[in-house]
Order: structure tokens, then C-alpha cells, then sequence
């Protein structure tokens, strides 16, 4: 009798966006509740409703889920993303670590001060382009299958998706020296689940703004 | 046949300890090579052990595992130490999180400029006594004051009682509101694996000091 998982975040892609991503490409649906005002967050902190103060925050399964690791452990365990066993998970756990990192440098990005950004963006290209990319592009071309570990959809695929669509909006040809990651793309998009989250109109959320990052700001305070 | 694992970081605690608690509180003998020189850091480059170009480097089982949260998930799966149930591991998930964002403001605490290190002491302090501990304490009251998750040890206790030593050598006193947490070190403090670790001689680093500061810095040729 429990409903739909609720997701409350900013109405952005922030550190919720993996787990949106998570939850379609399961199949799942959710509903969102979006923070507008720093009342609300207060109020939300005042009820006991985030553990740690903080959002992202996910109810789902008579839990109150926040720390957005914690949150995707959950999702991937709870609809067989983690590989089939320890060894698998682990694999999947450190190609997730790293699109991870990566992702973070771009959630960060909106909100580094005007005169890094360029510098910023630039270091985000090559840490792309050096230290993880190739590491996705040898491990799809070694292991030769449709997925990056074992032979069936996996968290580590889902996430390395979204890196790719995300960088592909900060750098259009990011993907020119890796015909096994555009393979990879235009495979995974193809998953229905996945098709119908890349469609608009879903809970997708777009590249953050200049309204987004106020909004967050006036939420949170300074970061 | 199985090898002992192999820690591969610098000899101090940095990013690397959460791994050799985990390890000594699982009674996991272990063995380590320390980077000293950046010669050696380019040979693990270049034999391709490093999947991210980082460290830490695990190898266990056959794997050469990295990414901090990739190798303690494994080690926790691997010795019972990660709940019993998908809602336990969320549990003992969101507890880790918190910790380890407690421990990672201690993590950088000594990079800091003398200015900039009292203003981050505060911030320990301050989080550690009003978004942490109030939160195990409350965990540690409501689960009948043994463990954090279900009735034995797990990798949350592990990681809970690795921070409050952390913190405790930045502020002595400040376990002083939480009687919980209190008992809890205590009694975490006699169980005869964490016991062997606390004592000296053990695999245990003493905190962050220049030399390894300039230890980092040479490895990985940063100004």
C-alpha cells in the first residue's frame, strides 16, 4: 500500500537528476515535490524529514532516504542493477564512483564564481577526455558486450549515459575519439525506458540557469 | 589460498583509513606499500593499476580495486558487515555518507592555510555537534543503545567510531553532550578487533602532518 516514491529537491538537476535517471530507467514512476522557498526547507528540517538537514531526500518504502549514494544503492539493489554478484557489483560500484566524480564537477559548476568558470570548464573537458572517457571506451571494447559489466543493463551503464548526454551539452563532439561510447549511446538510448525519459515531457530536468542557481542559493544560503 | 590484501596509498591516513578500519574491524590482516616517490606512482600508471589514475588501490581477490566507496562496500559485503536486509543497508548507507562528509572536512584540514584552518575548525566543531552526532545519538537511543543498525556490528559502527576519534583529537570534549555516543565508544572500543587496532604498533596512521603533506604533493607533482 505504499504509493509512488516522492522526490524532494529543487525543481533542477542538482544531485537529484541520477536518481530521476535511476528510477526511469527502472521503470519506476515517482512524484517530486519542488523546494521554492527557504521556509519550506526550513519547515522540512523543523518535522524531522532530513536526517542529516540536507536534500536530496526520497520516500520511498515507509523510508525517509537521503544521502544521494544511499538513495541510488537502494534503487540499483531493489531493482537488480548491481550485477549478478560481488564481484560484478564491485566492478559496477567503481565505474559508478568515477562517472560519479565526473557528474560532480558539473553539479558544482553552475555555482563557481564567473572568473574560474572557463578554467573550470576546460578542466572538466579534459579530466573527461583523459582519465575517465577512455577508461569506459577500453572497458566496452575488452569486454564486447552491449553492457559495461556482465551482459545485462546495469547501474554503471545508466549513469555512463548520463555523463555522455551531459558533457555531449558542454562539449557537442566530446565523443570524437570514442566510437565505442557513441555505439554505447545510441544503443542505451534506445532502451524503452530510457527512450521515454530522453523524451520531453518527462521528469527529465534541464541544464541548470541562472534562475536555478538563485534558487538554490536563496534555499541553502552561501554554498 | 587466499592472499592477504594489498593497500596501495601513502603511508598516512588520508582517503586510505576508512579502509584499514574496515579491514582490522573485519579481522583482515593486510599488508601495504606506501608511495613515496612519484617514480612509483607513474610505474603504477603505467602497468595499469590504477583504473582512474588514483589511489586508493586495493588489490583483493583477484581485483585491484578503486575508488574509496567501491573497495569498503566490497570489504562490508564481504564480511558480513553490510545489514542483513536492503532496508538495513540503506540504514547503515546513509549513516556511512554521513560520516564520511564529517570526516572528509577533517580529510582536508591540514591542506589548509593557517588562516583558513581555524575557520574550518569551527565548522568541524560545529557540524560534528549539530548535524552528526545529534543524529546518532538519536539512532543509538531509539535502537536500544548497541549498535546503529539491527543487533551487531556493522560498517556504520565501524566508520562512527573511526570519526569520533577524529574529532575528538580536534576537540576533546566533544562527546560531552552525547552520553550515547559516549557508552558507544567505549564499548566499540573493547571489541577485540577495533581494540587490537587502537593499539600502538598497529596498522593505524597518526594524523596528517608536513611530511605527508609534502609526501602528496611529491607523488603527485603538485605545486
Amino acid at each position: 500500500m505504499s504509493g509512488k516514491p516522492r522526490l524532494t529537491y529543487f525543481n533542477g538537476r542538482g544531485r537529484m537528476e541520477s536518481i530521476r535517471w535511476l528510477m526511469a530507467a527502472a521503470g519506476v514512476e515517482f512524484e517530486e515535490v519542488f523546494l521554492e522557498t527557504r521556509e519550506q526547507y526550513l519547515k522540512l528540517i523543523k518535522d524531522g524529514h532530513l536526517l542529516f538537514g540536507q536534500v536530496p531526500l526520497v520516500e520511498m518504502d515507509g523510508m525517509k532516504l537521503v544521502q544521494t549514494k544511499a538513495i541510488l544503492n537502494y534503487i540499483a539493489r531493489k531493482y537488480n542493477l548491481l550485477g549478478k554478484d560481488l564481484k560484478e557489483k564491485a566492478q559496477i560500484d567503481m565505474y559508478v564512483e568515477g562517472t560519479i566524480d565526473l557528474m560532480t564537477m558539473i553539479l558544482m559548476f553552475p555555482f563557481s564564481p564567473p572568473d574560474q568558470k572557463e578554467a573550470q570548464l576546460a578542466s572538466i573537458v579534459e579530466k573527461a577526455k583523459t582519465r575517465y572517457l577512455p577508461v569506459y571506451e577500453k572497458a566496452l571494447k575488452q569486454h564486447g558486450q552491449n553492457f559495461l559489466v556482465g551482459n545485462c543493463l546495469s547501474w554503471a551503464d545508466i549513469q555512463l549515459l548520463e555523463a555522455i548526454l551531459t558533457l555531449e551539452e558542454k562539449k557537442k563532439d566530446i565523443l570524437a575519439q570514442f566510437p565505442q561510447l557513441q555505439d554505447f549511446k545510441a544503443r542505451t538510448s534506445n532502451i524503452p525506458n530510457i527512450k521515454k525519459f530522453l523524451q520531453p515531457g518527462s521528469p527529465r530536468k534541464p541544464p541548470p540557469d541562472d534562475a536555478y542557481v538563485a534558487t538554490v542559493l536563496k534555499i541553502l544560503g552561501p554554498l | 589460498m587466499a592472499e592477504k590484501p594489498k593497500l596501495y596509498y601513502f603511508d598516512g591516513r588520508g582517503r586510505m583509513e576508512s579502509v584499514r578500519w574496515l579491514l582490522a574491524a573485519a579481522g583482515v590482516e593486510f599488508e601495504e606499500e606506501f608511495l613515496e616517490t612519484r617514480e612509483q606512482y607513474e610505474n603504477l600508471l603505467k602497468d595499469g593499476y590504477l583504473l582512474f589514475q588514483q589511489v586508493p588501490m586495493v588489490e583483493i581477490d583477484g581485483l585491484r580495486l578503486v575508488q574509496t566507496r567501491a573497495i569498503l562496500n566490497y570489504i562490508a559485503a564481504k564480511h558480513n558487515l553490510y545489514g542483513k536486509t536492503l532496508k538495513e543497508r540503506a540504514l547503515i548507507d546513509m549513516y556511512v555518507e554521513g560520516t564520511t562528509d564529517l570526516m572528509g572536512l577533517i580529510r582536508v584540514h591540514y591542506k589548509l592555510a593557517p588562516e583558513e584552518k581555524e575557520k574550518n575548525l569551527h565548522l568541524i566543531i560545529e557540524r560534528a555537534t549539530k548535524r552528526y552526532f545529534p543524529v546518532y545519538e538519536k539512532v543509538l537511543k531509539d535502537n536500544g543503545q548497541h549498535f546503529l543498525v539491527g543487533n551487531q556490528l556493522t560498517w556504520a559502527d565501524v566508520q562512527l567510531i573511526e570519526a569520533i576519534f577524529m574529532v575528538e583529537e580536534k576537540d576533546p570534549t566533544v562527546l560531552l553532550q552525547f552520553p550515547s555516543l559516549q557508552a558507544f565508544k567505549v564499548r566499540m572500543s573493547d571489541v577485540p578487533t577495533i581494540k587490537k587496532f587502537l593499539q600502538p604498533g598497529s596498522q593505524r596512521k597518526p594524523p596528517p602532518d608536513e611530511k605527508f603533506l609534502a609526501t602528496a604533493k611529491r607523488v603527485f607533482n603538485r605545486k
